[in-house]
């Protein structure tokens, strides 16, 4: 399948923190045909197995760990009339939502809308302050009685939007944080069809990232690896952002450096990156990412860590907004680190 | 039950303090479980064992309170909080030692109220000098709200439901479970008010193949409430849904509406905007424990007046014994689906 | 004295390669055993196979600065490690990178500041290092993003037998350590010099979960501010009135038992202690009293004033008296057993 096409299906598909199964579900359809295994854990963190050629029991265990789970919302309460108040699903800006069609799935799928005072009603003082989650509320033209048949608290609602082609390798949808790192895996698993590799690879869709990465923290612990690599999103140039805090759309991954990262396999990716001319950038976190690559380091014994991150405008928004390209390539950087990694690379890990 | 509420509320457990209640709580469960422990961090198990799945149970015994850091040289007393305590609610307050010492909460004169933080704050003991002070109280001692159980109606207030409450369910579920193939884990939690502490170690201890908590959640019913939340004292148990802490494992919480459903046991669903429960700690232990929560609707919380409805409290009773006469069918409800 | 040289050599948290070193030199034929693990932990172990199996925890790392990319001009832009106050940062000397290269963290003038700018705080977008690059090609050729920026702070000897320097936290709690190994305990004793703690307590959890003791007791370094300007229950601790017990901070609770342990040794010692007046940070205690199925775990500190600043002071009484303290709590267990 074209990374186009997989991405606009997993991206416009519903996978709010903790209610994984269905962006799940066709990540597995399209990730199972590279893997030897799959396996999904009491969480939900579905772990596609590629075995390695090397000798039994001395195969390197390499982790990659994206999540699928994406920012939602949650109803709160039913208020009269109707009206559903609601709680964000990890961080949403409350300024994001205003007027935006979204789908509750409560005992069916519905339509509805994200209300609030129309400026007519509002002071001038009002309109200069951004909405606040509590004043919002999601409008499903309902009575009041039909909604109490349909809905209670705790239903899920997400944003309605469908992914975007833009100029050049450029596309745009809601979720791209972090089906844009699956996307990856999924490349670099079929990176891997074509080359040999000793390590075993345990290619991870992780889930509840976004609420505390959660997922990476009982998956690592369950695949015990020997290196874990996390692939994430970051932070795309955009105006009105220091350029020093940002990574250029189109440019390649970004390898992350600092105390989250192993050293020595923070520089073995930029090596492999330059080795095979692949474009890419560094990013600097001077303390643990916010990543999955948070909770694999400090997993049981230490594992070493790195964090591969595919520049991404508008985060957290329904029209992120990344580059094509970026994955492809942060997909064979990560083949190619796969391929790479031996025994006597693992064991250095160790040697401080 | 209003008597057991009245002696766990009234007990003192400050978070790293949970002896007292501890000891008070073992005596009530001991002869009806096979076996009872403690571990390094004071959490308390009671345990009742059985063949069929492994079924963990958590309510915490620890309260919110406060720690001294210093005696001055007139004998009065700095502080630290234990847990979320307000300034605001707390000055004005009378305060207990373990040994029984009381003492109450004053401020410096501040020109603006909305100042006030611990650092303007002591406690007077009543101690004219340092010397006197220090003979019944030390640097380190903890401190809880002074404050007796009353009942209005069908209604009971007092300090520290949450989370005695919470512990009074277990004990009765302990007390009426009959038959069970389950083993179930009882484990009366420590420091959950300071990061969900004791849960953390108990679960990592026990492993367990499915995890209740059992703790109280704020309500939506009185004015101009912290939240929207549908909510309600009164109107039965609330089966969570989400918090800052977990998100319940979806099919546990059909479990447990399809129960309440099946057995005519009234209950509401929460989903906490802010505020965490054990069940935080438990669902990331290993490889993972499909966890949830049940709730008790309670109003005021933190406060030495924390309200919760009888009603609400006999019918999460009746919901955990189901839930735990149940057979889990582990296959069926968590698959890990492997191919 | 090797606290000294400890404490002059970088070592940011997640660059802790030169204390690690010093360390492994300093520790070699004093343990049976030394190994580091994938984050660069660093154990030291005696007595393999003894009961109790005790372990000792230093943490190696020190606040300090990371090179995030460079100006047109030449200078590096720079993000914290851990907790500095940006107030600390002006106008102090540092080393860049692996190969340290030397460089300097300067202001705007006093002269060129308005009034009012006079009165701020620098923000940390206006604050860079200089390492006398004139141009960006220049200053890449000299720093790459990820390089470690660290203070330079020789020690030196101050006022009444103290010490004035750098990372006191927690290089004298590893001196510490190094010191306690110097003897034999009948228990199996590991000794762990632990990385990451300045960036949230990262190292201790993966140190206890290798460890798996029976009981961990943290050696430290926390705030004196025994000093001009704060009222007597506000000094936290008390430079020169010996190692401070925490009671509780925001990461762990002493259980009472281990409290009074820790005080009844001191007594019987006749080593001065003091505890520590303040219930907030954190230690490495946090994450390893909640590993595994929970250990009992101890906190004692030396008091240093100027904490997370290049001009740090301790009492080298205070140090020598934390010595005397942990190896009385080693002998106390190997006689004893555990506090129960």
């Amino acid at each position: 399948m074209e990374i186009r096409r997989f991405l606009a299906d997993i991206c416009e598909t519903h996978g709010i923190s903790g209610y994984e199964h269905n962006v799940s579900a066709l990540v597995r359809a399209a990730l199972c045909r590279y893997a030897d295994e799959v396996r999904q854990d009491k969480m939900g963190n579905v772990a596609f197995y590629k075995r390695g050629e090397g000798e039994e029991g001395k195969r390197p265990r390499i982790l990659l760990s994206a999540h699928m789970d994406e920012i939602g919302l949650m109803v709160t309460k039913i208020e009269e009339g109707g009206f559903l108040r609601f709680a964000p699903v990890g961080g949403i800006d409350p300024r994001t939502i205003v007027g935006q069609e979204v789908i509750l799935f409560g005992r069916e799928a519905m339509p509805g809308v994200i209300g609030a005072k129309p400026p007519h009603l509002t002071s001038e003082e009002d309109r200069e302050k951004g909405h606040e989650m509590e004043t919002l509320y999601i409008d499903l033209a309902l009575p009041e009685q039909k909604v109490r048949k349909l809905v209670a608290p705790g239903d899920l609602a997400m944003i309605k939007r469908e992914s975007l082609a833009l100029a050049g390798n450029t596309f745009a949808a809601k979720a791209l944080d972090d089906r844009a790192g699956v996307a990856v895996m999924l490349c670099c698993l079929r990176g891997l069809e074509k080359m040999r590799h000793n390590a075993d690879v345990f290619a991870v869709a992780t889930v509840q990232e976004e609420v505390g990465v959660r997922g990476a923290t009982v998956s690592a612990y369950g695949i015990v690896p020997d290196i874990g690599i996390a692939i994430d999103v970051t932070h795309g140039d955009m105006p009105g952002v220091p350029e020093h805090e940002t990574s250029q759309l189109g440019k390649g991954p970004a390898i992350c450096l600092g105390p989250n990262i192993h050293p020595k396999v923070g520089a073995e990716l930029l090596r492999l990156a330059k080795e095979h001319r692949i474009p890419h950038q560094t990013e600097v976190s001077p303390g643990p990412t916010g990543t999955d690559a948070r909770a694999i380091q400090v997993t049981r014994g230490g594992i070493p860590a790195a964090l591969v991150s595919i520049p991404l405008r508008y985060m957290h928004t329904s029209v992120e907004l990344a580059d094509l390209e970026d994955i492809k390539q942060a997909g064979r950087l990560l083949a190619y680190f796969i391929a790479t990694v031996d025994t006597a690379f693992v064991e250095g890990l160790k040697c401080y | 039950m209003i008597d057991l509420i009245k002696k766990l509320s009234e007990a003192f457990g400050p978070a790293g303090r949970e002896e007292e209640t501890a000891r008070l709580i073992r005596r009530e469960v001991e002869q009806y479980v096979d076996e009872t422990f403690t571990d390094v961090l004071g959490n308390l198990y009671a345990v009742r064992k059985g063949a069929g799945a492994k079924i963990m149970v958590a309510a915490h015994m620890d309260e919110i309170g406060v720690i001294v850091t210093f005696i001055e040289e007139k004998g009065f007393l700095r502080f630290s909080n234990v847990g979320g305590v307000s300034p605001f609610v707390l000055l004005g307050q009378r305060v207990v030692f373990a040994d029984g010492t009381t003492g109450t909460v004053a401020m410096e004169k501040l020109d603006d109220i909305k100042k006030l933080a611990f650092d303007k704050m002591y406690i007077d003991i009543g101690a004219s000098s340092r010397e006197e002070a220090s003979t019944r109280v030390k640097v380190g001692d903890m401190a809880v709200y002074q404050s007796q159980v009353s009942e209005a109606g069908n209604r009971i207030i007092g300090k520290a439901m949450d989370d005695r409450a919470g512990c009074v369910i277990l004990i009765k579920a302990l007390q009426e479970l009959k038959n069970t193939n389950n083993t179930v884990y009882a484990v009366f939690t420590t420091q959950e008010e300071v990061g969900l502490r004791g849960a953390r170690t108990a679960s990592y201890r026990i492993d367990p193949d499915v995890a209740l908590a059992l703790d109280v959640t704020l309500v939506g019913d009185t004015p101009e409430p912290l939240y929207p939340m549908d909510v309600t004292l009164g109107r039965g148990p609330a089966i969570k849904v989400k918090d800052t802490s977990v998100i319940c494992h979806p099919r546990l919480k059909g479990a447990l509406v399809e129960l309440a459903e099946k057995n005519n046991i009234p209950y509401q669903l929460e989903v906490l905007v802010a505020g965490g429960t054990d069940a935080g700690s438990i669902h990331l232990s290993r490889e993972g424990v499909p966890s949830g929560v049940i709730s008790v609707p309670c109003r005021h919380i933190h406060t030495p007046g924390e309200m919760i409805d009888l009603l609400d409290l006999e019918n999460a009773v009746r919901l955990l014994v189901a839930f735990l006469e149940e057979p889990v069918d582990l296959e069926k409800i968590f698959p890990c689906q492997a191919g | 004295m090797l606290l000294r040289r400890l404490a002059e050599a970088p070592g940011v948290s997640g660059d802790e390669g030169e204390v690690r070193a010093i360390l492994r030199e300093e520790v070699e034929g004093r343990a049976e055993e030394i190994f580091c693990d994938a984050m660069g932990n660093l154990y030291a172990r005696k007595g393999k196979g003894k009961k109790p199996r005790v372990m000792l925890v230093a943490h190696m790392d020190e606040v300090g600065l990371i090179v995030t990319g460079y100006e047109k001009s030449g200078l590096l832009r720079i993000d914290k490690v851990g907790g500095i106050d940006n107030r600390v940062l002006i106008s102090k000397p540092v080393v860049v990178g692996k190969d340290r290269v030397p460089g300097v963290i300067g202001a705007k003038a006093i002269h060129l500041q308005k009034p009012a700018e006079r009165k701020k705080a620098i923000p940390l977008e206006n604050i860079f290092v200089d390492i006398g690059a004139r141009s960006q090609d220049e200053a890449e050729k000299m720093a790459k993003p990820g390089d470690y920026v660290s203070f330079t702070a020789k020690t030196v000897d101050i006022g009444d037998n103290c010490l004035c320097g750098k990372a006191f936290d927690d290089r004298a709690g590893c001196a510490v350590l190094v010191d306690v190994l110097k003897e034999d305990y009948d228990l199996e004793l590991t000794a762990v010099f632990t990385v990451q703690e300045e960036v949230g307590l990262r190292g201790a959890g993966v140190a206890a979960y290798t460890v798996q003791p029976d009981l961990a007791l943290v050696v430290e370094s926390t705030s004196a501010s025994d000093v001009a300007g704060t009222k007597e229950q506000g000094h936290v601790t008390k430079l020169g009135g010996g190692p401070a017990i925490t009671l509780m901070d925001s990461s762990y609770i002493a259980p009472q038992t281990m409290v009074n342990f820790l005080v009844k040794i001191a007594e019987k010692l006749a080593v001065p202690y003091q505890f520590r007046h303040l219930a907030t940070a954190s230690t490495d205690a946090g994450r390893i009293s909640q590993s595994l199925e929970g250990i009992m775990t101890g906190v004692i500190s030396v008091p240093c004033r100027y904490i997370h600043s290049p001009a740090c002071i301790i009492s080298q009484e205070d140090w020598h008296n934390t010595v005397r303290l942990v190896k009385g709590v080693l002998n106390a267990i190997a006689e004893g057993g555990l506090p129960t």
